[in-house]
């Protein structure tokens, strides 16, 4: 090196000696645009506090809720379709009123929003397992492997949530009774919702593993020599994030409507156990007869939950602003 | 061939630090007759075409390189220039295994790696390690750079203690110029040239002995772009690294360059010692190459127009690839592929060279 | 009085950490049929003037202060019914990519009719005998065949010089060109400057040259304007700066080129990299980078100072100017001098 120059590139271009205050990942998370973009929305606030009070309430429903549902020897038959408290005719011990059976609905309602949310979480947890695996196969694999699970998830969608469910339940039913069928019928309407949605996320996740495959910082992690699994799950997965959450506040939302669907329909929760669904279709028959309250109240929890799920999620996708793969 | 005529190649000496073509080691990596096609008709049922009313099956190719002949000395730094849509990257991919070319092979000190089983080829990964162009994508947006960089090191050599880890990726951060208290900072954190530098140091980190840079400054900043190929210097001597490095820039072949490959659509039309080839060009294509460069001191640009533009390279040319646009040009040259040959230089492939034409 | 006048334009983006100051006391002329080349690295605010010149500054961009005048007219208070009036017709843009300016779906022959139809009267079939005799004299092959193909039909060059044909389709003042050819390979570049060279001198037309490559200002154009960190720190005669550089930021620009360096050699770099517009250091932007940085560098944003035909924002340059002796040496607050090289080398950017 003849003609050095006056300084090295060796050196540090930061100074040695400086403390460098390197943010932590709760700070990280705070000053991000996330956070920031929250703190202006006030939709987006109201949503998530209606969101997390439901939650609290459906989840803390044992130790909050003035009665319970499930135990049948609390219930009086007496009771039966009392109005809400503040209407004539109605007990203050029931301030929703009660069902058909005499449970007391503002309970009712708080434990079967708890089914509602377990099938929903439930269901997406499976759907986003099967869904991202099998996304980012196809979509880094490509070739056959994508093409199969492609069109696995073309015949998949072709078939309705609903269909399946009725014939997994026919089966089920007719192999175990009618009995093994309410005991598990949690269970089971997760594998149903769950196996039935997954091309959602598969299509979504493959769409963005191809968007970013071609980027050479895969590439980088070929040359390095790195095998196809470790570059899928280590480097592609976790970019692949975003779209992944946006639809979960989707796919959630749907899946509870989904078992809501299913359980009026008298393919979900047993009256014994109720969901929202559930709750919705043993007050239809007493509609006509004025007791609206076993419906419609439940009918409200419903949509409400729904609707601050999807605004939430609109929120996010603004937010995130990936390149949704409209399936 | 190639022996002989690098032996011919060997006239100059330089009493520069950095490598001469006359001191050119063994051959570290050897390209044989490469090709690679890119497939432009997808599956086989898109392939099928009714023509004349006879269902047919057709197939339709990108010619991305056509029978390229290159060999990468040791300790040199080998600079493949042209236009876009060349070939250049994709010999520098080719090589690197990120594809698999369509004919010919790689070589690697002497092993043919481009069949190679990916667990059989780990041990040349290693060695062999690649720069790519844009800073902005080429670091994992999710990872800090302190995970980036020691991946590579834990996954070849698992049996470090972490420590040791640590004491390695320290002094690969210092060694490109970034104080290794920013390694839990993520990448996008850093400006351009500075990713840069970590990508170099992601390279580094394994100790290879081969480097492929495709087009590395590119990206950048006039600025940075200095300090970079300063560093890839650096790099050299300190390591004794051999350099593939793709550009399309001129004037960093000049400067960096041992040797030069000039390219043109797939094929390789000149290969020659950098000062020889900046001296005297023997190639039409890398006389008009040369004459573009834009220069900071002479006004009159006198720069050689090339008729029409760069053919696809879906239907290549008949002959010469250069024909269409060559000032040169005669019948042999519409109908027969020119061969390299040698000349007191290096190599050319020109028929109007050979027949002494031009000179 | 020059044709095109802009004085202290001072450009803000509303951002959400506050505001960023893309232009500060931008200041420049052009004469009738001049070239201008404006030279920076990418964030030094090149674009933004170009684009503030024309008036296309978007929000959450605004101009802050200052004015652009253009034949006598203030531009930046200009009603933009107005503007458009001047816009494409007067002056004219071309953009780094084609397809920025040429609409995908549309032939080439109706954009270039619908360019002129919109600021003359004239007949479909004067625009289109316009249009091709334009594209004429921007060399392109078959202008025939051309006005009917799609722009997807044309290669990078080609396009590229349909875009100089509908720059000039209405005869501009002005052409403000945004790194025409950085998108090019070198041969299309060398021929794409080529003919704009020629054309802005056959036609008197004046050109605004933006790029980052000092070997294409120093071809084609006659005056460079060099920036920094959304200041002009250095403008003069092309040749005078590119021969004979005052500033340190440009002596390092051009020293840092591989063709200034002995080939194998080291290049003459500057170190760190340009601050980001929400951290420029105080005093004078370039200073943590300088080699010639002294006390008053850190405090003191640099006023132009005349150094022959050049007006260089810097302190040393002026100090020289005057006479004076210059030692590029810091003090810290405890009074040790210390050599810029070491002691305050802050990066900036991260």
């Amino acid at each position: 090196m003849s003609q050095s120059n006056t300084q090295s590139s060796n050196a540090p271009v930061t100074p040695k000696t400086s403390s460098i205050v390197v943010p932590g990942r709760w700070q990280r998370f705070r000053e991000s645009y996330l956070v920031y973009s929250f703190k202006r929305d006030w939709m987006a606030q109201a949503c998530l506090l209606v969101f997390i009070a439901m939650v609290l309430g459906a989840f803390l429903a044992p130790w909050i809720a003035p009665a319970d549902p499930y135990d049948l020897a609390s219930i009086d038959i007496m009771n039966s379709e009392l109005p809400p408290a503040w209407m004539a005719g109605g007990d203050p011990a029931f301030l929703l009123g009660t069902d058909a059976q005499g449970r007391d609905l503002l309970s009712t309602i708080l434990y079967g929003t708890r089914v509602s949310l377990l099938i929903g979480f439930g269901a997406v947890i499976l759907q986003a397992l099967l869904g991202v695996t099998f996304g980012l196969l196809a979509g880094y694999l490509g070739g056959r492997i994508d093409a199969f699970l492609m069109r696995m998830a073309d015949i998949q969608l072709s078939f309705s949530t609903l269909m399946v469910a009725i014939v997994v339940g026919a089966i089920i039913k007719a192999t175990f009774g009618g009995a093994a069928f309410s005991d598990y019928a949690l269970i089971l309407l997760i594998l149903i919702i769950g196996l039935a949605e997954w091309p959602q996320y598969a299509r979504t996740v493959r769409a963005s593993v191809l968007a970013e495959k071609n980027k050479e910082y895969v590439d980088a992690a070929r040359v390095m020599g790195f095998r196809s699994r470790r570059i899928m799950f280590r480097h592609i997965l976790p970019n692949t994030l975003s779209p992944i959450f946006v639809i979960s506040t989707v796919q959630i939302a749907n899946a509870i409507i989904s078992e809501a669907a299913l359980s009026f329909l008298g393919l979900g929760m047993p009256e014994t156990q109720p969901s929202l669904g559930s709750l919705i279709k043993s007050g239809f028959d007493y509609l006509q007869s004025g007791s609206w309250w076993i419906t419609l109240i439940p009918g409200g929890v419903l949509i409400v939950l729904v609707l601050v799920i999807n605004l939430l999620g609109d929120w996010l996708r603004d937010v995130m602003n990936p390149r949704l793969y409209k399936g | 061939m190639s022996a002989a005529i690098l032996k011919e190649a060997q006239s100059s000496s330089q009493a520069s630090p950095r490598m001469d073509s006359a001191e050119l080691g063994e051959t570290l990596v050897e390209i044989r007759d490469l090709e690679k096609r890119f497939s432009l008709s997808g599956d086989f049922l898109e392939q099928l075409t009714f023509e004349k009313g006879r269902l047919r099956r057709k197939q339709e190719y990108v010619h991305a390189i056509n029978g390229v002949t290159l060999d990468v000395k040791r300790g040199e730094a080998l600079c493949v220039v042209g236009e876009s849509g060349c070939g250049k990257s994709t010999v520098a991919r080719t090589v690197m295994g990120l594809l698999k070319p369509s004919g010919g092979e790689v070589r690697f000190d002497g092993t043919r790696i481009d069949n190679m089983a990916p667990r059989d080829l780990l041990p040349y990964r290693r060695r062999m390690q690649m720069i790519f162009q844009n800073p902005y994508a080429s670091l994992n947006p999710r990872m800090t750079i302190q995970q980036t960089l020691e991946e590579p090191l834990r996954f070849h050599q698992p049996t470090l203690k972490d420590g040791e880890v640590r004491d390695k990726i320290e002094e690969v951060m210092r060694s490109v110029g970034i104080d290794p208290d920013w390694g839990k900072r993520f990448a996008h954190e850093f400006s351009g040239g500075q990713r840069q530098r970590i990508s170099i140091a992601r390279a580094l980190a394994v100790d290879p002995e081969f480097i492929v840079a495709d087009e590395p400054i590119s990206a950048l900043d006039v600025s940075i772009q200095a300090q970079v190929l300063n560093l890839m210097m650096e790099a050299q001597e300190q390591r004794n690294l051999t350099y593939l490095f793709i550009t399309h820039d001129l004037a960093v072949v000049e400067h960096f360059g041992t040797r030069v490959a000039v390219m043109y659509l797939g094929t390789l039309c000149e290969l020659a010692d950098t000062r020889s080839l900046f001296a005297r060009p023997r190639h039409p294509y890398t006389q008009a190459l040369m004459s573009a460069i834009p220069r900071l001191h002479d006004d009159k640009p006198n720069h050689i127009r090339l008729e029409g533009e760069v053919p696809t390279p879906v239907n290549l040319p008949s002959g010469c690839v250069f024909h269409g646009r060559c000032p040169h040009a005669n019948q042999r040259c519409r109908t027969e592929i020119p061969r390299l040959i040698a000349t007191d230089t290096g190599q050319v492939a020109c028929h109007a060279v050979e027949e002494g034409r031009i000179d | 009085m020059a044709l095109l006048e802009v004085n202290n334009l001072d450009v803000r983006f509303a951002m959400r950490g506050g505001e960023v100051r893309a232009l500060r006391d931008v200041s420049f002329t052009l004469e009738r049929g001049e070239r201008l080349g404006i030279v920076g690295e990418s964030g030094a605010g090149k674009s933004v003037a170009a684009f503030t010149i024309l008036n296309l500054i978007a929000k959450p961009g605004y101009i802050a202060g200052g004015e652009i005048k253009f034949d006598g007219e203030v531009l930046n208070t200009l009603k933009p019914k107005a503007m458009q009036s001047i816009r494409g017709n007067r002056i004219s843009m071309i953009f780094q990519d084609p397809m920025m300016t040429l609409n995908p779906v549309l032939t080439i022959g109706e954009q270039m009719i619908e360019c002129l139809k919109a600021h003359r009267r004239i007949s479909r079939k004067d625009a289109r005998a316009i249009a091709l005799h334009k594209l004429n004299q921007v060399f392109i092959p078959s202008p025939e065949k051309r006005l009917d193909q799609y722009p997807h039909e044309l290669s990078g060059g080609m396009r590229q010089r349909i875009i100089i044909a509908i720059a000039l389709l209405l005869d501009p003042d002005i052409i403000v060109a945004d790194e025409p050819t950085t998108a090019l390979d070198v041969t299309i570049q060398a021929e794409i400057m080529e003919l704009l060279l020629l054309l802005c001198e056959k036609h008197n037309v004046g050109l605004i040259l933006i790029t980052h490559d000092l070997g294409v200002v120093s071809q084609v154009t006659q005056r460079t304007l060099v920036m920094y960190a959304g200041r002009v720190i250095e403008q003069g005669p092309t040749r005078e700066i590119i021969n004979d550089a005052q500033h340190p930021y440009t002596q390092g620009l051009i020293n840092a080129l591989p063709q200034m360096a002995t080939p194998g050699s080291r290049l003459n770099q500057i170190r760190g990299s340009m601050p980001t517009l929400t951290k420029i250091p105080a005093g004078c932007a370039f200073n943590p980078r300088c080699d010639f940085a002294a006390n008053i560098c850190l405090e003191k944003v640099p006023a132009f100072a005349h150094s022959g035909n050049c007006k260089v924002a810097c302190h040393m340059v002026d100090a020289m100017v005057a006479g004076e002796r210059w030692t590029p040496i810091i003090t810290d607050a405890n009074g040790n001098g210390a050599t810029p090289t070491d002691s305050h080398r802050t990066e900036v950017n991260a």
